[in-house]
């Protein structure tokens, strides 16, 4: 009797304080695409991190200024006297979702499955040679060599529970073309925020708030995030009252709903740049005219590309202010990012000229610039304007505009004279973009580094340097040879970059949603009027 | 008769196999699923991986023969993108495509008939010229136009009726709907409509032409002579006669309307086969488009194949011209 008294007492009081709490509130979010799938280590890929930061957590997070911030683990540090092993604090009273305490044997087990083969995320953790358990909150990553950016690499590597994941055979990362299902495709067991009500892919997915959940309790209790991929109903069913938050908004839209009534827009920069690459090297371009040499190889001329682009004319036109014009292909939050080196040459179509004929090409030349038309933010129309600019100096450009999915195959084979190109920074680290876009493309079965470097752009001091940088311990040290680097690639110009792409969030009043560099925004930032 | 039919389905057979040729070679082709597929840091050794996991190293006549084969066993793959296997995403929306379509061609047979009758009564009325009118229009505008401005007019400014999707469904075994729900009904209103105004359209003219013609015909006028009212005329006699090409008519638009519902889906975020489709497209995703060229061409050839058999049975021509092995 007694007992049974108390117990109402305690749920009345319970409910009282849910009362209090649990003013629920539903953000109605919608984007262009879904998510690829719910298996958190099978795509390393914006929309499905972004929808899995919700479900599942990492060990390091970031911030929206791009710092690391503790999540699952608390605190990290390289062990002392050994700075190849890096130690994890975890956090302690975690819960997955089905009530599973979350202890050290379930990072082993997810970082070992994010290393297996059909894996996405493998290459980030490429460096890793082994992850212990050293106590339950106690976990040991012993890398390679010394790695002192390593847990830029974790952001986006989630933690799955042992147990679960064992009981539903879900050892070998989702593979598609084996045909078998994987569970955690539609399933999941994670110690996010949110937990999953019901998913119908490339449709809706609702999300409740997860009342074990160790963080503050977020403003957001439910979350239907859908899909709307025709821009301009996106649009509208924002104008219509029916979704709350909009992604990707197109620029044109992002004046005239700033200036509705009752809606305004979010932006801020995003951790892309935008550039446009040229085939190095003595080789004569397959597109071109001046079949006895290389004119991209010759300084001169690069530098006559430069001075001809108008980075503030594309930004005020063809983006409509929607951009931010860049001298150096960095985005400003990572790490070797200055402002000196963001600095770009005012346009002087004179100087061009007098460039070009020192050169030897008084008459300019013929060349083809590849263009996506479909993946970056007017990706056609930025080098439409180009081709415009380029055309003062008598280089004459034939523009060949294919949709992503034809465009990539020609970066990936080398096989494109004079490319437009976009690049995130995940690690919000330079060696990043070194490793890809700089150093000498490397060929054959353990091809690493240079993956990206589509013009064949060559420098072996350089690719020392960038080595270095992937095990050097001192902060100091490497921090001096990244800007060393970026000294020598910018004097190169071994990439032209136009600008920094913006983020556009487009919400009702009433509610804010903070703008994420990577484009992941966090439904548990957003706050209500 | 039997050996008409087994000729039938064996020249149907022999379509369906040339549709999946074109689908596959074509789809083969047009991009790298791979690009849209993999990520950002992946290397080339990560892609030639999946390239072999998926099967896309193989020559193409071992691709083609492998999906025929699986065709055969409605085994379409698994989509790149959605890793789910095609034939069930397929049978998912199915139901709201087939909604779709059903919906709209009611209000075409309806508003079509009625309209065609009130144009061919009230030739010379000013109405009929305004209808005319516009029913020209409505069929020159595209059909996302159409659609952007119904959702402009009844979601943005009057916000009577919802911008996009299916609303709320019910389950009743495997088919899901949104006939049995208020919001599900209110979604079906504008996506219906956009995609029955072409097919109104025609029904409209048709009538009208057909009506016009019985109207002449010498037993409508001894129908006049015997005193007749108007309205035992028009209904019991005229429309009776003008019907049978509109049934035709209707019959055969359902399968083109299933099949080329694809822009109003995307309009609407419609989440049948359509925009499946596209969305499929935007990514390579060569499964699914393969699975829907060839789903949708199997539509034409079942309806075509069922009219030809009717047309066999009810007419003794055709029959006779068998029998001798024309």
């Amino acid at each position: 009797m007694h007992s049974s008294l108390t117990r109402i007492a305690a749920v009345l009081i319970a409910s009282t304080m849910l009362a209090g709490v649990a003013n629920a509130e539903t953000i109605r979010w919608a984007r262009s695409s879904d998510a690829l799938t719910l298996d958190p280590h099978s795509q390393n890929q914006g929309n499905t991190h972004t929808l899995a930061h919700h479900i599942y957590e990492t060990l390091v997070g970031r911030d929206n200024d791009g710092n690391l911030t503790p999540r699952l683990a608390t605190e990290w540090a390289l062990k002392d006297g050994d700075d190849t092993v890096w130690v994890f604090k975890l956090r302690e009273g975690v819960k997955f979702h089905d009530g599973a305490d979350f202890t050290a044997e379930d990072v082993v087990y997810s970082m070992t499955r994010a290393k297996s083969e059909f894996s996405n995320m493998r290459q980030l953790h490429a460096e890793v040679e082994s992850v212990t358990a050293v106590d339950d909150y106690t976990v040991e990553f012993k890398m390679v060599g010394p790695s002192l950016i390593y847990p830029n690499n974790l952001t986006n590597t989630f933690i799955m529970d042992k147990t679960w994941s064992e009981a539903n055979d879900l050892d070998v990362v989702q593979d598609f073309a084996s045909g078998a299902s994987n569970y955690s495709v539609l399933n999941t067991n994670g110690t996010g925020p949110y937990t999953l009500v019901s998913r119908e892919p490339d449709v809706r997915t609702v999300l409740a708030y997860n009342e074990g959940w160790w963080g503050e309790q977020p403003e957001v209790t439910d979350i239907e995030y859908i899909v709307i991929a025709d821009a301009g109903t996106r649009v509208s069913a924002l104008l219509s009252g029916e979704i709350d938050i909009v992604q990707d908004v197109p620029p044109q839209d992002i004046e005239r709903l700033s200036n509705t009534e009752g809606f305004k827009v979010e932006t801020g920069p995003e951790n892309r740049f935008i550039y446009f690459g040229y085939k190095f090297g003595d080789e004569p371009l397959k597109s071109s005219n001046i079949t006895d040499s290389n004119p991209f190889n010759n300084p001169l001329v690069r530098e006559a590309m430069e001075l001809v682009l108008d980075r503030d004319a594309i930004q005020q036109v063809v983006m409509r202010g929607q951009s931010i014009p860049t001298g150096i292909p960095n985005p400003p939050f990572v790490n070797g990012w200055t402002e000196e080196l963001d600095a770009y040459p005012a346009p002087d179509v004179e100087r061009a000229r007098e460039l070009m004929a020192e050169a030897g090409y008084a008459d300019g030349f013929t060349v083809t610039l590849d263009t996506p038309n479909n993946r970056y933010v007017n990706d056609e129309a930025i080098s439409t304007a180009y081709v415009g600019m380029l055309g003062q100096i008598g280089i004459q450009v034939t523009l060949a505009s294919r949709p992503v999915a034809e465009h990539s195959p020609l970066i990936l084979a080398s096989d494109t004279d004079f490319y437009l190109l976009g690049w995130g920074v995940p690690t919000f680290d330079s060696a990043y973009v070194f490793n890809d876009l700089i150093h000498t493309k490397e060929t054959g079965e353990d091809a690493e580094l240079g993956g990206y470097n589509v013009g064949m752009y060559s420098n072996p001091e350089l690719d020392e340097m960038i080595v270095s940088l992937g095990v050097e311990s001192d902060e100091t040290v490497r921090n001096q040879t990244i800007a060393d680097i970026w000294e020598v690639v910018k004097a190169d110009r071994v990439l032209l970059p136009v600008h920094n792409q913006v983020l556009a969030y487009a919400m009702r009043d009433g509610v804010t949603l903070p703008v994420q560099p990577e484009n992941q925004p966090n439904m548990t930032t957003v706050t209500f009027e | 008769m039997l050996a008409f039919i087994a000729r039938r389905l064996l020249q149907s057979v022999l379509v369906m196999l040339v549709v999946a040729f074109i689908a596959f070679l074509v789809f083969r082709y047009v991009g790298d699923p791979l690009a849209a597929l993999m990520s950002q840091e992946a290397r080339q050794a990560d892609f030639d991986a999946a390239r072999q996991r998926l099967g896309l190293d193989q020559p193409f006549y071992i691709q083609f023969f492998t999906f025929v084969g699986n065709a055969l066993q409605g085994e379409f793959g698994i989509s790149y993108r959605l890793q789910q296997p095609v034939s069930q995403l397929i049978l998912d929306r199915l139901p709201a495509t087939i909604e779709l379509a059903f919906a709209s061609s009611i209000i075409a047979l309806i508003g079509g008939v009625v309209l065609g009758i009130y144009t061919a009564l009230r030739q010379r009325a000013f109405s009929t010229g305004v209808i005319m009118t516009l029913s020209l229009v409505g069929v020159s505008l595209p059909t996302f136009l159409i659609g952007i401005g119904l959702i402009y007019v009844f979601a943005v400014e009057l916000k009577w009726l919802p911008s996009f999707g299916r609303g709320e469904v019910v389950a009743l075994g495997w088919w899901r709907t949104g006939l049995l729900t208020q919001s599900g009904l209110r979604s079906l209103i504008l996506p219906a409509i956009t995609l029955s105004l072409f097919q109104l359209t025609l029904i409209m003219r048709l009538v009208r032409a057909e009506m016009l013609e019985v109207m002449r015909t010498d037993y409508i006028r001894f129908a006049k002579a015997r005193g007749l009212s108007k309205r035992a005329i028009n209904f019991g006699h005229a429309l009776k006669n003008t019907m049978v090409p509109v049934i035709t008519i209707t019959g055969l638009q359902l399968g083109s309307v299933i099949a080329f519902a694809i822009i109003t889906e995307t309009v609407f975020q419609w989440p049948g086969v359509g925009s499946l489709f596209v969305n499929s497209v935007a990514v390579v995703d060569v499964p699914v488009m393969a699975a829907y060229l060839v789903f949708v061409a199997l539509i034409f050839v079942v309806i075509n194949l069922i009219v030809d058999i009717l047309y066999f049975i009810v007419d003794p021509r055709l029959r006779d011209g068998a029998r001798t092995g024309r």
